[in-house]
């Protein structure tokens, strides 16, 4: 009897065992789920952009013979920088066309024409005129940026459906096809991307302009946020006495990172330019206000790095007779750095992000010029993004997807940095 | 670490130094644009030019909207307010006498050029040939039923609407109430088609209180609609749009509901000029009334339905901003607003040269409007 009792526990366990284990598989099954459906989504996003945005890195280049004629340019005097800013090159470039392709007659022909090269394109010749003055009445063969029409059909010959002829003439194709049966168009790598500023035409656009803004930006939050919320979390940890205060203090550190993003941009817009003036649209307000909302992830971080300083260095520094502020000064700030820093690298990426906030405070614009302080008129990179989603020129689709993948690459390096710092100089005890 | 924490510390106090040091500054050499999002594409191009053919700082062009642009550009002079701003529709009365409050007194206003609104769809879809009654009877939220009262907009195809469209699910892809393309929208098509009814015309024209509310009341709108003119009860009758999923509002953005159009080849989308022009291998626009959108036929008003583009320059900063006239000389330019100009390549449909030639000088002569 007794044994019969045994030997059915024991079976009972084994079936249950046999029921926990599958129950164990499942569970982990799940979780492996939802991280393969993670990873799958992530990896839809990255190929989309990325199939989208390899395209940008490239530009196209049409090889054109150009006069540097002195009565087309209105130039005798190549070193008069005056003189030569007011050149014509555009037209000594409609020249060249117009030699290249004699069969353009009558103003709407010429246009076609003409809309083959970017307007910028000129700006080359300038350039090329003013570091070598003895070009002037020789005639020279030049790779000139193509239109962004050109660009766009170039890159869209071998599609599935078809080059992309939507703004592109049956003439202006047919010279398209002549262009490229000698040999005369073809793709380089876009260097203009990353050292220009913003454009209205796509096939000059640049992300550097947008990437100056968020440096700056950036430099003035990181400044103003770290050794702030670094000496609250100091004070808060190792000073402030336990009371209702601290308290209440403690709870709106901890609501004020979750407030929404766009409510600090209002709060910055009401303070910083109403109030102050600080100028609108400069990396100083929009450093401002990024440092209104990093303060208290870094508080918060920062506060957590100290709490794991153990008790034990602090005794024993005060027990060889250090001053309250020697303790905090010479061992434990040093021994909760790494963690402070990677909250602060944290709070920059999530920064380096934003959009919402820049948007009360004037810096969603239209910024050529690359800005080369913190009072210059700047976006971000977000921002950059975001105005050329907006974009109706198609190019600009491809643009957009290049300026998201240097946004993402930047994060990635930054978030990697912070994952080494704490890797590197962390501390178990 | 200690040495890290002071460099910090003073980097710190460095910023904040330089901070008030632009305080006090407050000078501004570039000239601050702001104002509708659909002007901005033009002017943008303007500013580019205007920035590389000088060598002068290219003025700084925020997108705020019509609205949010006035209220910067009303809120006063002096550096710290915008010079210039854009919008997609004339300036309204209380918005003038809100700058003359301020002290913004002498405003130059510059007409620019047409936007055209489009009605579009996919390529793999049929194009359609619609009315404004068309629209007005798919889109609003109320139309007049059979016994001439108001009710529930119950069209669900375009047969309903009018036999001779196709049996196709309405479904219309859109700006939101914010975009400056709904409320143009909403004045040229909803209004021109509800105006096709003869009791939503009367009540329109009417202007006496008594007679509106007979009228609303044979209309079936109830009184608490009433809101003293007859114009305004006709505006809040025929701006509100379906709510029951047929039109689908898709947010700012006219490159996404491209997109959602080619996705669903039964939907039609309504967005701008220039973006019909920029993707006419995916979408095509809809006959209105008979007309193609195009460059001619939106320039010479055979397509209704279009909206002028201004921008307004606050006479107190010229001379103060450097490069405000040069600006606007360049965007009054042929070369700029010109039929053949490099705004027309932008999808900006120009005016006739008279016009041009008026506005030219306006700005020339720095005249400011006397009022509205």
């Amino acid at each position: 009897m007794i044994n019969l009792t045994a030997a059915s526990r024991e079976q009972r366990i084994r079936l249950g065992l046999k029921k926990r284990h599958r129950a164990e598989r499942q569970f982990k099954f799940y979780g492996a789920l939802a991280i393969v459906f993670g990873l799958a989504c992530v990896f839809l996003l990255f190929g989309d952009i990325v199939s989208k945005g390899h395209k940008a890195f490239q530009l196209t280049y049409i090889n054109l013979e150009v006069t540097y004629d002195q009565d087309i340019l209105g130039v005798n005097d190549p070193t008069d920088a005056r003189q030569v800013s007011l050149g014509n090159f555009h037209g000594a470039i409609k020249a060249g066309l117009k030699n290249r392709f004699p069969e353009a007659t009558g103003r709407k022909n010429k246009r076609e024409l003409y809309s083959l090269v970017s307007n910028g394109a000129g700006y080359n010749l300038r350039d090329r005129l003013i570091e070598n003055p003895v070009l002037l009445g020789k005639t020279i063969k030049i790779w000139v940026i193509a239109d962004d029409d050109v660009d766009t059909y170039y890159k869209s010959i071998g599609e599935s459906d078809g080059p992309f002829t939507g703004r592109t003439s049956e003439q202006k194709e047919g010279w398209l096809k002549e262009l490229i049966k000698a040999g005369d168009i073809e793709k380089r790598f876009n260097f203009n991307f990353f050292t220009e500023g913003d454009s209205r035409e796509p096939e000059l656009a640049g992300i550097r302009g947008a990437a100056m803004g968020s440096f700056y930006t950036l430099i003035i939050t990181i400044l103003l946020a770290f050794p702030l919320g670094v000496a609250a979390a100091v004070y808060l940890e190792e000073f402030a006495p336990r009371n209702r205060w601290t308290g209440f203090i403690e709870v709106n550190i901890n609501n004020l990172a979750a407030v929404p993003s766009i409510i600090f941009g209002l709060l910055g817009l009401a303070v910083f330019i109403n109030f102050f003036h600080v100028p609108r649209s400069v990396p100083l307000v929009g450093g401002l206000v990024l440092t209104l909302m990093t303060l208290p992830t870094i508080i918060i971080s920062s506060r957590a790095a100290i709490k794991s300083v153990p008790p034990s260095i602090r005794e024993a520094a005060i027990g060889v007779g250090a001053s309250p502020m020697q303790v905090v000064l010479h061992h434990v700030l040093p021994l909760a750095m790494p963690g402070m820093l990677t909250g602060a690298i944290i709070g920059m990426a999530r920064a380096l992000g934003e959009t919402a906030p820049l948007l009360m405070i004037g810096m969603v614009a239209f910024i050529v010029d690359i800005p080369s302080g913190f009072h210059d008129p700047s976006t971000a990179l977000p921002v950059q993004i975001f105005l050329w989603a907006d974009s109706p020129e198609r190019a600009f689709v491809e643009k957009t997807s290049a300026a998201i993948m240097v946004l993402l690459a930047f994060l990635i390096v930054m978030n990697t940095f912070a994952v080494v710092l704490r890797k590197r100089l962390e501390r178990r005890w | 670490m200690k040495k890290t924490f002071k460099i910090a510390l003073t980097g710190a106090a460095m910023a904040l130094l330089m901070s008030s040091g632009s305080v006090l500054a407050g000078a501004r050499d570039y000239v601050s644009v702001v104002g509708s999002s659909t002007v901005y594409p033009f002017a943008t191009v303007v500013a580019e030019r205007f920035g590389k053919n000088t060598g002068s700082p290219t003025p700084k062009i925020e997108s705020t909207g019509s609205g949010g642009g006035m209220k910067l550009f009303c809120a006063g002079v002096g550096t710290a307010h915008p010079d210039v701003t854009n919008s997609s529709r004339r300036m309204k009365a209380s918005e003038f006498e809100k700058c003359q409050g301020n002290g913004v007194t002498d405003i130059i206003e510059v007409l620019i050029g047409y936007d055209g609104i489009v009605v579009a769809n996919s390529k793999k879809a049929k194009q359609m040939s619609l009315t404004r009654k068309d629209l007005y009877l798919a889109l609003a939220a109320k139309i007049p039923g059979p016994d001439g009262k108001l009710i529930t907009n119950p069209n669900k195809t375009w047969k309903d609407v009018n036999a001779e469209l196709p049996a196709v699910k309405i479904e219309v892809i859109g700006p939101p109430p914010t975009s400056g393309t709904r409320d143009a929208f909403s004045e040229l098509a909803m209004e021109g088609g509800a105006k096709k009814f003869e009791a939503l015309r009367a009540l329109r024209k009417e202007k006496k209180s008594d007679s509106i509310m007979e009228m609303m009341d044979k209309l079936g709108i109830p009184p608490s609609a009433y809101n003293k003119k007859g114009k305004k009860v006709f505006k809040a009758v025929t701006h509100a749009l379906r709510e029951d999923g047929v039109y689908i509002e898709a947010g700012e953005n006219d490159n996404l509901i491209i997109q959602k159009l080619e996705a669903n080849p039964e939907a039609l989308g309504i967005f701008g000029f220039s973006f019909l022009d920029q993707n006419s291998d995916k979408v095509q626009g809809s006959l209105v009334e008979g007309n193609m959108p195009s460059f001619d036929n939106i320039a010479d008003k055979s397509y209704p339905i279009s909206r002028p583009l201004y921008f307004y320059i606050k006479k107190a900063h010229i001379g103060v901003v450097p490069g405000i006239t040069e600006y606007a000389a360049e965007f009054s330019s042929d070369r700029a607003w010109g039929p053949e100009g490099y705004l027309a390549d932008k999808g900006m449909i120009s005016m006739p040269v008279e016009l041009r030639a008026k506005y030219a000088s306006d700005i020339k002569n720095t005249v400011p409007i006397s009022g509205l």
